[in-house]
């Protein structure tokens, strides 16, 4: 799906990066641990989190991640959009909770982006 | 790995202990860089992310570091060589989940004791000297052809 249809789905609000509304959407990777998304994120995925500092910004950036849809109402502040819309990378806010979030783009048939691993 | 006559690009950069509002720049900007050179983007992927670990390493536990680039042909090396606290036991601090980071830390988002084993796991070789109230040198280097 694309971006816009996330957004949609999400009732949620895109801080910069219009321009990539049409920007295909297939997999989530979601985590409010960046250790987790550093380890185990997949290049492409949209990431969800409640994490809103500058380093949901360049995890996501290092990572490959090409959205990020923040949770539970919260705000990243200015500076953090604007480093988002410097790397050109767009993020949305919600009000939804990270399990609701998850929850519907799993529901809408969105694929997991993070490697399984087994319990050791 | 003998290219060592043939370096394409050379940058060195600083990094400094607790600076959480600049963390992130250096790896960020080696990413673009490489970009801009044309590496695959899964070589690219692995630099930037196992010099963010070790990048992170540094602001959370070390006063500061030196950080060099170094493109040959063949490969890409990044070394980040700190002053600091250093690590008393390498072995135990490279095992998934060791961390001695504290809560505040843990509310950013890091202290999974991820970072280490997850360097190594994107560098091709990844060598690590440290002493104790010294520092520690974390030698990355990934192959740039895939
Ligand atoms: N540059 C360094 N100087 C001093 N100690 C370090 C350094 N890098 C790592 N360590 C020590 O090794 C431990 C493990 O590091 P590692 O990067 O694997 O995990 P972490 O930083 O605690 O958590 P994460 O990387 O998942 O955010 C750290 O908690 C710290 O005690
Ligand atoms: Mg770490």
């Amino acid at each position: 799906m694309t971006l816009n249809e996330v957004i949609h789905i999400l009732d949620g609000e895109l801080l910069c990066c219009d321009e990539k509304m049409s920007m295909e959407i297939t997999d989530v990777c979601a985590s409010d641990l960046m250790s987790d998304v550093l380890a185990f994120g997949t290049a492409g995925s949209l990431l969800i989190t409640g994490l809103t500092n500058a380093q949901s910004v360049n995890t996501a950036d290092v990572a490959d991640i090409v959205a990020i849809a923040y949770v539970r109402g919260k705000r990243p502040a200015d500076d953090v959009v604007r480093l988002a819309k410097e790397r050109g990378l767009p993020v949305l806010v919600c009000a939804l909770s990270l399990y609701e979030a998850c929850g519907k783009m799993y529901e809408h048939g969105l694929a997991a982006g993070s490697e399984i691993r087994e319990p050791q | 790995m003998s290219d060592e006559g043939q370096i394409m690009l050379r940058e060195t950069f600083t990094v400094a202990g607790g600076d959480f509002s600049h963390a992130g720049r250096v790896s960020t900007t080696i990413k673009s860089m490489l970009k801009q050179i044309g590496f695959p983007s899964a070589v690219i992927r692995r630099t930037a992310i196992a010099t963010y670990e070790a990048e992170m390493n540094v602001v959370v536990y070390a006063d500061r570091a030196d950080v060099t680039f170094e493109v040959t042909p063949k490969t890409i090396r990044v070394t980040l060589a700190d002053q600091g606290q250093g690590i008393a036991d390498l072995e135990l601090a490279m095992q998934e989940g060791f961390s001695t980071a504290t809560d505040e830390i843990r509310e950013m988002g890091f202290g999974a004791g991820m970072g280490l084993p997850n360097i190594k796991r994107n560098a091709d070789e990844l060598e690590i000297n440290s002493e104790v109230g010294v520092g520690t040198t974390v030698k990355i280097t990934i192959n740039a052809g895939e």
